[in-house]
């Protein structure tokens, strides 16, 4: 790590709460202020993103998707409808939340704070830029995977205390599913430290920077494999089948209203920011960009990937129609599951080439990326044809057109699948 | 594992039941074990208000029952009471009225498409698109009669009023957008490989099945038979030009959603010929205000995009119908759901109820 910079060296807006610390010292202060100081500088630093960006992205959502649908989007608070977030939080905060009459009170009360918390939690081991991360853990990798998975406990404690058929519904969905990709999950992580030998998110950055290569040349399959896991885990089509809005209403936040439902909402978008900060971290160089980290903030760089990969769920969102429950379910541990098994172990033997034959990185990288961009576009094919993908029947058609009255075309399906 | 079944009620105020409808789905897990059908919110007792009133102040209910294809609900009684009261059409009302009618048809299958999908998960983008193409249809509608939903355009005898000199040339230049923005949807929807996973082999009706409930209209076809009233029965102006029939295979949901899409195509190439074929003149005969048919009992029916749309009309010589019963073909097209639904999970049942294209106006009249 490169020494402490002066405090308005903002390329790392770690100096500047570096310099506070530092002063701190010197005036004699007791060193668990220091330590509390720097915790609550981090805290609320994180808050005040997450917020931000949320209250950004509420109206960049909108109106991406709004020009995906050909349409104008929210324009009329404010200049381009930039107000239309505030607007929709005074709203929220105004509306009144009503408990229905069956269901259990604390529970009902307690689900969407608890939500939020491991959202917000799981913020805390980004590394922003060298020095801007709140707890450098060691188990970083290890702390995402098991924080970001409690929050599907209160999610599940809020389908349950509503005491409504919708809500149960959408509980039970949510965990089923998590369940499944909470496995696909961790196994795309888990290619990620094999490679790196470390687990601490800033050494996988610094691993990235180093060997001047993102690990998402190196690891795509696993980058896909979280993609989709991640897409559920955040509960966005094609995989909102926990609130699905055409099937079950709005899940198991059927019955909130208010603020109660606004944290909700807020949970999910900081779970979709952190899934975002993950791909951008672990795959995509995090602070860091070939250099240009030496001019431009670091933390501009990390939150443009961020944005950049958050985009690709909306973009998602804007395109696809939704899976339905068991089909996704089907995908996670027939197609997902061993390929990301089969991830692991390459990862595992690439690393073990390297170190056993001791060849230079600038011919062993290379080769790896190569070998597994090409591995990865054959194994995704080739599972697909063999799990019957491409049978008869799951192949785009087109109707008859016939000119004759009376006649009957119909087959069944089973009939089509045999022949 | 078995325990006590969840009956979860979809509907009457749901997202997707497209209007008040109700479907009382009794659930083990995930898996329909029964589903009830409860119609009836939206009843408003058409039947008998027509008998009060006199035969062409009638036409307005006609497009208040499918409120998604008011001019084919138009054309339908007009055809009926013309048949009982022995009344021609000049040429150039019954090409006026195909293309109503067709254009109807392109704006209903429009939004049965888009909503289709929206219930199998999208998120709205492809319904904004199919209501881009409805607007254009229905600033035509405006433009012919002033009206965009309840059109109340044709009369007995005729229609109400000629077409603007600007309408042929709009309807021109629609026509000539239409392909392409069809086969838009074509690669963005048909293509796509989770519809394809999501409607393929969901809600079959078979075909002995599907004449067995007396469905119609695209679900008929669909599941396989070619069965066409504006070519089993021509109207209009529907034996003077070509179109093919759509027909599907295997009756799922998959089936039924081609074949709107497929039909729509065969729609934009009716207009085509109308607007080649479409000979000036006039456009209404006289009919007496106070219209008395001669005693007798008429029944016409059209291709509504929904079905077999009929009006059975009975006189009794006096100035308003003495019974007025309209063949809905929403409703019997839902009759079978149920034994579709059966067996499938909640969001096929959603999907499959999409697939079968009611308008509860028309249901439950």
């Amino acid at each position: 790590m490169r020494p402490l910079a002066p405090w308005w060296d903002i390329r790392d807006l770690g100096n500047a709460v570096g310099a506070l610390l530092e002063w701190l010292a010197d005036v004699g202060a007791p060193s668990w202020l220091t330590y509390v100081v720097s915790s609550l500088v981090g805290m609320l630093a994180l808050l005040g993103w997450a917020l931000g960006s949320q209250l950004f992205f509420i109206w960049a959502e909108r109106r991406l998707i709004a020009r995906m649908q050909v349409r104008l989007g929210p324009n009329r608070a404010g200049p381009f409808g930039l107000l239309q977030p505030i607007a929709d939080a005074l709203k929220v905060l105004a509306k009144e939340m009503v408990t229905p009459r069956g269901a259990d009170r604390i529970l009902f009360w307690l689900a969407p704070i608890a939500v939020v918390v491991p959202a917000i939690t799981v913020l805390a081991v980004f590394p922003f830029g060298e020095r801007m991360v709140l707890a450098d853990l060691n188990v970083g990798v290890l702390y995402l995977a098991a924080i970001s998975s409690t929050a599907i406990f209160f999610v599940f404690v809020a389908g349950w205390s509503s005491s409504n058929k919708y809500s149960l519904l959408g509980a039970m969905r949510s965990v089923a599913m998590l369940i499944s990709y909470e496995v696909v999950q961790v196994l795309a992580l888990l290619s990620v430290p094999i490679f790196v030998g470390s687990m601490r998110l800033g050494d996988i950055v610094a691993w990235q920077r180093d060997y001047n290569a993102w690990l998402v040349f190196l690891q795509p399959l696993a980058l896909l494999g979280f993609i989709i896991a991640s897409a559920v885990e955040v509960n966005r089509t094609p995989t909102d089948i926990a609130e699905a809005e055409s099937e079950i209403v709005a899940g198991y936040h059927t019955e909130y209203g208010g603020i109660r439902w606004g944290m909700f909402q807020l949970a999910e978008y900081i779970a979709g920011f952190a899934v975002a900060a993950v791909m951008a971290t672990l795959w995509l160089g995090g602070w860091t960009l070939w250099g240009l980290e030496e001019w431009v903030p670091g933390w501009v760089i990390f939150l443009a990937k961020v944005y950049g990969a958050f985009f690709l769920f909306i973009w998602l969102r804007g395109t696809l129609p939704r899976l339905r429950i068991d089909q996704l379910m089907g995908f996670a541990w027939k197609f997902l599951l061993p390929l990301m098994l089969l991830n692991t172990l390459l990862a595992g033997l690439e690393v073990l080439v390297w170190r056993e034959t001791g060849a230079p990185a600038a011919v062993v990288l290379p080769a790896f990326a190569l070998g597994n961009l090409a591995l990865t576009g054959g194994l995704v094919v080739g599972w697909a044809v063999l799990l019957g993908q491409l049978r008869p029947e799951r192949r785009p058609a087109r109707p008859l057109l016939v000119r004759e009255l009376g006649a009957i075309y119909y087959r069944p399906l089973e009939e089509a699948r045999e022949a | 594992m078995t325990g006590e079944p969840l009956v979860v009620n979809v509907g009457p105020q749901h997202p997707s039941t497209h209007g008040v409808f109700r479907m009382k789905l009794t659930l083990d897990g995930e898996r329909i074990v029964d589903c009830e059908m409860i119609m009836g919110y939206l009843h408003r007792s058409m039947e008998k208000l027509a008998e009060e009133r006199s035969w062409t102040q009638n036409i307005p209910f006609t497009d208040r029952t499918d409120y998604l294809a008011a001019m084919t609900g138009n054309l339908a009684y007009c055809l009926a009471v013309e048949k009982l009261a022995s009344i021609e059409v000049p040429p150039r009302a019954h090409f006026i009225r195909t293309i109503m009618a067709e254009l109807q048809r392109i704006a209903s299958h429009c939004m049965a498409i888009g909503t289709f999908v929206n219930d199998c998960g999208a998120w709205h983008t492809p319904l904004m698109y199919m209501l881009r193409e409805r607007e254009k249809v229905l600033d035509l509608f405006e433009l012919a009669c002033g009206a965009r939903l309840t059109t109340n355009y044709m009369r007995i005898g005729g229609v109400a009023r000629d077409l603007p000199p600007e309408f042929l040339p709009r309807l021109r230049a629609f026509v000539q957008e239409m392909p392409q923005r069809i086969r838009e949807y074509e690669e963005l929807l048909v293509e796509n490989e989770i519809i394809v996973a999501r409607a393929r082999g969901i809600g079959v009706l078979p075909a002995d099945k599907a004449i067995a409930y007396s469905v119609s209209g695209p679900m008929l076809r669909g599941s396989g038979v070619a069965w066409d009233i504006r070519k089993a029965d021509p109207y209009a102006a529907y034996d003077r030009v070509e179109f093919d029939i759509p027909v599907g295979t295997h009756g799922d949901c998959y089936d039924r959603f081609l074949v709107r899409l497929a039909e729509m195509r065969q729609s934009v190439r009716i207009l085509e010929q109308a607007l080649d074929m479409i000979p000036p003149g006039p456009v209404q005969t006289p009919v007496p205000l106070a219209l008395r048919p001669p005693p007798g009992e008429a029944y016409g029916r059209i291709e509504s995009p929904r079905g077999e749309l009929g009006f059975y009309v009975v006189s009794d010589g006096g100035p308003s119908p003495f019974r007025f019963h309209i063949r809905p073909p929403s409703l019997i097209n839902l009759t079978p759901l149920p034994e579709m639904v059966r067996g499938l999970t909640v969001a096929d049942a959603i999907i499959t109820l999409g697939s079968v294209d009611i308008v509860v106006g028309e249901v439950d009249r």
